[in-house]
């Protein structure tokens, strides 16, 4: 499962941000996972877990929190808004498994549903991002 | 926080060498060259990865009739193993569908490939990139800290008034390059001392080969073309030394 890869690169950025601001521990981290990659959240959490316990003193009391979030688009030709909702019935396993490994392949299959173009932002929920990192340091 | 930023360095820790195989226009065999070199260094023994970052035109699957592979996912993507090269390319994701991407979102894509493909163990990582020297270039720059050039060139005035302006981009940037391959060579004169003008090593020509073509798709004919012996005889042994 590549939610494996992504978690470790969560657990790098947890410690070169502990790193960064001398913190002894790291209490919280928070986890964005946009809609459109699609990520099976229980592995990934699973996956953080593991690989969290590369730094047990770090992260020895971490708190993990993922937060859903919804994806949006907006049509570059006609300025329509649109939800991932809309696109994801109409898409096939293979489709939806493409853009779970690079949302950005989007482009190749969705398109606005008025105008039908394929040249539309992702305005948000594209895929795992950090918001924050939260710890205590010595002084 | 874009933890994606973060991780690749650790994914090309054992990467020895990131070759980009740029050049200023489209048509002069970049990824023919990227292709047929990275074949070459396997030949010679090396591990070898080869990476398509064409994501707006992807050829390499073309070239390397790589068409009917996909990547196994396993803690991350694993490229397919093609003729001996560990080969990745969007493609696989894309199939026969045109990408319409922007900058931004290529920029994603970019660091989304970097992030979760485990190579491994390489000598040699060979990336075919998008003509010019626009975003996906600077891209890469940011990066793959390890990036060296390597620029293909042809004796076309139109050429190489975007090879010279490529060069002395990477040379501002300071940007390490292994130096320039004149292509579709067809006549006695060279590219050779426009380019040694600039302090750019001359890695060598290739000849115009008119047999090319019909070698397409198939790695071991490829091999025996022209074209490949001359990278085999005057390219691949400067690029192991550099």
């Amino acid at each position: 499962m590549h939610e494996w890869a992504l978690a470790e690169a969560v657990v790098v950025t947890a410690i070169k941000t502990a790193k960064e601001h001398s913190f002894r521990e790291v209490t919280d981290i928070e986890i964005q996972l946009g809609q459109l990659q699609q990520i099976d959240k229980d592995v990934f959490a699973f996956a953080v877990e593991k690989a969290l316990k590369s730094q047990r003193l770090l992260f020895k009391e971490t708190k993990v929190h993922f937060h859903d979030e919804e994806a949006v688009f907006q049509c570059r030709n006609c300025g329509r808004e649109w939800t991932f909702e809309d696109n994801k019935k109409k898409l096939s396993t293979t489709e939806s498994e493409a853009i779970h490994f690079v949302p950005e392949v989007a482009h190749a299959y969705m398109g606005c549903p008025d105008c039908q173009s394929t040249d539309f932002e992702i305005l948000k929920g594209r895929g795992v991002s950090v918001s924050s990192i939260t710890g205590e340091r010595d002084d | 926080m874009d933890p994606r930023v973060n991780i690749i360095d650790k994914r090309l820790e054992k990467v020895k060498k990131v070759v980009a195989v740029s050049g200023g226009k489209g048509g002069i065999g970049k990824s023919t060259f990227a292709a047929i070199l990275a074949l070459t260094l396997s030949k010679r023994g090396h591990n070898v990865g080869l990476l398509d970052l064409d994501f707006w035109g992807p050829s390499a699957h073309v070239i390397l009739g790589a068409e009917k592979v996909l990547p196994e996912e396993k803690e991350g993507i694993i490229p397919p193993d093609i003729h001996n090269l560990k080969f990745m390319t969007i493609m696989y994701y894309t199939a026969d569908k045109a990408l319409t991407i922007r900058k931004a979102a290529f920029e994603n894509a970019v660091l989304e490939l970097l992030s979760v493909v485990q190579w491994g163990a390489l000598d040699y990582l060979i990336m075919d990139m998008p003509p010019g020297i626009g975003d996906p270039t600077l891209d890469v720059i940011r990066l793959m800290k390890k990036v060296r050039f390597c620029v293909i060139a042809a004796q076309s005035q139109v050429v190489m008034e975007t090879v010279i302006k490529t060069l002395n981009t990477l040379i501002e940037l300071k940007i390490s390059i292994t130096g320039v391959v004149q292509n579709m060579k067809m006549n006695e004169r060279s590219v050779r001392e426009q380019i040694e003008r600039l302090h750019v090593p001359f890695l060598g020509e290739i000849e115009f080969d008119a047999g090319l073509e019909e070698a397409m798709g198939n790695p071991d004919d490829l091999l025996q073309t022209g074209f490949a012996k001359a990278i085999d005889r005057s390219i691949a042994g400067k690029l192991e030394n550099f």
